[in-house]
């Protein structure tokens, strides 16, 4: 079959940094084609060409269907049939499903918007991609999986012939991205191409026909689906053979006497119900469970973010239910937040001041800041955690997504805690932060802490935790203990199945 | 802070409407031939200060995000607060305290109620820029009050070595901000608080009572300036006193590169900003423009002053 698409010696570089470097990529019509790569291997400015928001530099060629592609115009782009879906969605909200699907290129007669005809022509793409809204809905009361599948209307409104998701699942439930993987299977059988960006192997083995994977802005390869495997993508990812992926040195105690936290019976009222565990020092354990089973829900209520209905958290024996973080950190109780950027950094302040933030008081002579004091916190943290960046005097939204969670860990570790309650640590996280991260884990474990981690990556909580629970529609439905095995925390997730 | 670095991009931030602003102080010269003289530079000093002395309590606000439109008014009530107390025979200095207190005291109220009941900052503080111009109005039974002999007045006349103390006053109001938001916890918890509200909650600090401090500063600050402007006119009128102040005391901080949305932003800045604003009244009247005229001119200089430095940054960042 002829490709639909041929990108040929892509380069781009932007003032001193080459983001591409002769780049090459064959797509045919009617695959699910995966893109690989840390963070800043240059999928996305690889995508941004495509699309036409970057104009690569000379010498380059993309041909669609055979016919060169001039670059650096949009509609050029979206005439040749492509379409990308961003990460950040851009839908406005307080429109309708068909006002949406036609923004910027709406249906009109004589200078008036015709809502009808925008309506009739989005049905039928609704019943394409079989989705059980209609187009008079309004976005805002939409999911996030559908808002995802109203922007797949709006590309295929477009006639795309050559779709691009980046990072399509990041924020879906698991029933969302089922719901997503079908649509994907028919626009498959349609003959639509499919461009699949994701970090998540699983995606990758379930959907992807073929697997290229960029490393450091050049083409690394590209795999057949015959040939995937876990090792193989990681090794090409990061350039070497990363046997020891995951690092579990540590040993975990068990004992009744080594109990550092005990929550009893934490509710909400609401999403959480009824839960109760124990956690002991030196451990790594594991909260395992679909999205909106409550588990950030849970690690909030302990850390006294959220107001408790219900529930007690004792610490060495001692009462300390924390009505607020404020007590929860003066109980050696730390939690790191899943949304680094949203809840955790303070972007446009230094590394040095982020760092130190929750020690502060600590630190201060009569209520004066010791910039001393912050500056050794924090050069100790730039080499501990290997952050990579220039001086402690940078702000932290210049820093990369790896390097940004190691801040947040460190601004946590200042603290000396008991108990560190981790939520999802390597989201957005390159392949090579992981691991560090991972091995940070273990060295907190070995060092005597406590260390709660949540995480919807099963091979990730499976590689590192001595133990899982597992929550399901608020409630702790489980514990697996070592060894701990994917299909039993998969079990009881999803629950008993009806026969 | 703390880092050569980050010292010299807030340097960059602050310094960056010091060249319009010494453009526009060449610009009157060359237009009049007397902007530039001694004399005149002291008048301008002694009418920006009081701008000056609310904009450094506005930048504490704005730099956790929120607004404070009530500082007129307060400033009103303080002055006529203080002139009040002036009569009083033999105690007459009180007035400068008691103006100092009315003006925390309402900051403070307004802080109760972003801090604490968590209403929005615009709304709060448009309900006391009301309500508190109708106390300033009270207080003197709506008519102008008088003391040709102020016990205070020479905070509003007097110099020391030539400089005005006005100006001075304005000066260490200046300084004792920096200190705060460049030195002290409290400082850091500021921009912390603007950066990100959640996550300085989740990190412990307490939201609340930042924002009391902030709302209660912006309310002494406007006290202070109360009792500026009273020992200035040896008189205060409550209908009238202080009228429109909060806009030019917000346009001195936005001018001074200082984020709406909070987070970002120096006390520099804000000097500078209100230099600017005291250099374009100063220098319109000098060059015998019509008060019309300068309403618009004024107006527009700042509109475009503020896109110039938001150009200026954008070209700056990372793409």
């Amino acid at each position: 079959m002829a490709p639909i698409l041929e990108m040929q010696g892509i380069a781009k570089t932007f003032g001193p940094v080459r983001a591409l470097r002769g780049v090459s990529l064959t797509v045919h019509p009617g695959e699910v084609h995966a893109l690989m790569g840390e963070n800043g291997a240059g999928k996305s400015t690889l995508m941004k060409i495509l699309s036409g928001a970057y104009v690569p530099d000379p010498g380059g060629e993309v041909r669609v269907n055979g016919q060169p592609m001039p670059f650096g115009n949009p509609k050029t782009s979206k005439d040749f049939g492509i379409a990308v879906i961003y990460q950040e969605l851009s839908l406005a909200p307080n429109l309708t499903v068909a006002e949406n699907v036609f923004l910027g290129n709406e249906r009109a007669s004589r200078g008036v918007v015709d809502r009808r005809a925008m309506r009739e022509e989005t049905e039928p793409l609704l019943r394409q991609l079989g989705v059980s809204f209609s187009p008079s809905t309004l976005v805002a009361g939409l999911s996030l999986g559908e808002r995802q599948l109203v922007e797949i209307a709006r590309a295929l409104s477009t006639n795309a012939r050559i779709i691009v998701m980046d990072e399509p699942t990041t924020s879906l439930s698991s029933r969302e991205t089922e719901k997503l993987f079908e649509v994907i299977a028919r626009m498959k059988a349609d003959g639509i191409a499919v461009i699949y960006i994701s970090h998540r192997m699983e995606e990758i083995y379930r959907l992807s026909d073929r697997c290229s994977v960029l490393r450091d802005g050049s083409y690394v390869g590209t795999l057949d689906r015959a040939d995937l495997s876990a090792a193989k993508l990681v090794a090409m990812m990061v350039g070497r053979d990363l046997s020891s992926f995951y690092k579990k040195d540590h040993v975990p105690h068990d004992a009744p006497r080594d109990v550092v936290m005990t929550v009893e019976g934490m509710g909400d009222g609401r999403l959480v119900t009824d839960c109760s565990f124990q956690v002991h020092r030196g451990e790594v354990l594991g909260i395992a469970g679909l999205v909106g089973s409550g588990r950030t829900e849970l690690a909030r209520l302990i850390y006294g973010a959220d107001a408790k209905a219900s529930g007690r958290v004792t610490m060495l024996g001692q009462d300390v239910t924390p009505k607020s973080p404020r007590e929860a950190l003066d109980a050696g109780i730390v939690y790191l937040t899943e949304d680094r950027k949203g809840l955790g950094l303070f972007l446009d302040m230094s590394i040095s001041d982020n760092v130190s933030m929750c020690v502060l008081e600590r630190d201060a002579k009569a209520g004066m800041r010791d910039f001393g004091r912050a500056a050794d916190r924090a050069a100790r943290s730039l080499k501990g955690l290997a952050i990579k960046a220039p001086n402690a005097a940078i702000t932290v939204g210049a820093l990369s997504g790896g390097n940004q969670q190691k801040v947040l860990l460190a601004r946590l570790l200042e603290l000396e805690p008991k108990v560190i309650i981790l939520d999802e640590p390597t989201r957005g996280v390159d392949v090579g932060a992981k691991s560090e991260i991972y091995r940070l884990i273990d060295d907190l474990a070995k060092r005597g802490m406590a260390v709660v981690m949540i995480s919807s990556e099963l091979p990730e909580i499976v590689g590192v935790a001595d133990r899982v629970l597992v929550m399901r529609e608020g409630r702790i439905a489980g514990e697996v203990r070592a060894p701990v095995e994917q299909e039993a925390i998969m079990a009881l997730s999803v629950g008993p199945v009806a026969a | 802070m703390g880092g050569n670095a980050e010292r010299v991009r807030t340097l960059i931030r602050a310094a960056g409407m010091l060249p319009v602003l010494i453009l526009l102080a060449i610009g009157f010269e060359l237009l009049t031939g007397r902007f530039l003289s001694v004399n005149n530079l002291s008048i301008v000093t002694q009418q920006a200060s009081i701008n000056i002395v609310l904009a450094a309590g506005m930048t504490f606000v704005i730099l956790t995000g929120g607004i404070d439109l009530s500082v007129g008014s307060i400033l009103a009530t303080a002055a006529m607060g203080a002139v009040i107390a002036s009569l009083w025979p033999g105690m007459g200095w009180l007035g400068v305290p008691i103006g100092l207190l009315i003006g925390l005291a309402f900051g403070i109220v307004n802080g109760l109620m972003v801090a604490y009941l968590g209403l929005p900052p615009f709304i709060v503080t448009l309900g006391a820029l009301t309500a508190v111009r109708g106390v300033a109005r009270l207080l003197g039974e709506d008519t102008t009050v008088f003391n040709a002999d102020l016990p205070f007045a020479v905070i509003g006349n007097g110099t020391v070595f030539g400089i005005p103390i006005l100006a001075i006053i304005a000066l260490a109001v200046i300084l004792a901000s920096w200190f705060i938001l460049r030195r002290t916890v409290l400082g850091t918890w500021i921009y912390a608080v603007g950066g990100n509200q959640e996550a300085a909650r989740l990190t412990g600090i307490k939201v609340s009572l930042v924002l009391l401090f902030v709302y209660s500063m912006s309310g002494l600050m406007a006290g202070l300036g109360g009792v500026m402007s009273a020992a200035r006119l040896y008189a205060a009128n409550g209908l009238q006193l202080g009228q429109a102040y909060e806009l030019d005391a917000i346009a001195a901080v936005i001018l001074g590169g200082t984020s709406f949305v909070g987070g970002v932003g120096s006390i520099w800045g804000t000097l500078i900003g209100g230099l600017i604003i005291a250099v374009l009244s100063n220098g319109l009247i000098l060059t015998g423009v019509s008060d019309i005229w300068q309403f618009i001119i004024k107006g527009l200089v700042i509109i475009a002053a503020v896109a110039l430095d938001r150009y200026r940054l954008s070209g700056g960042a990372r793409t």
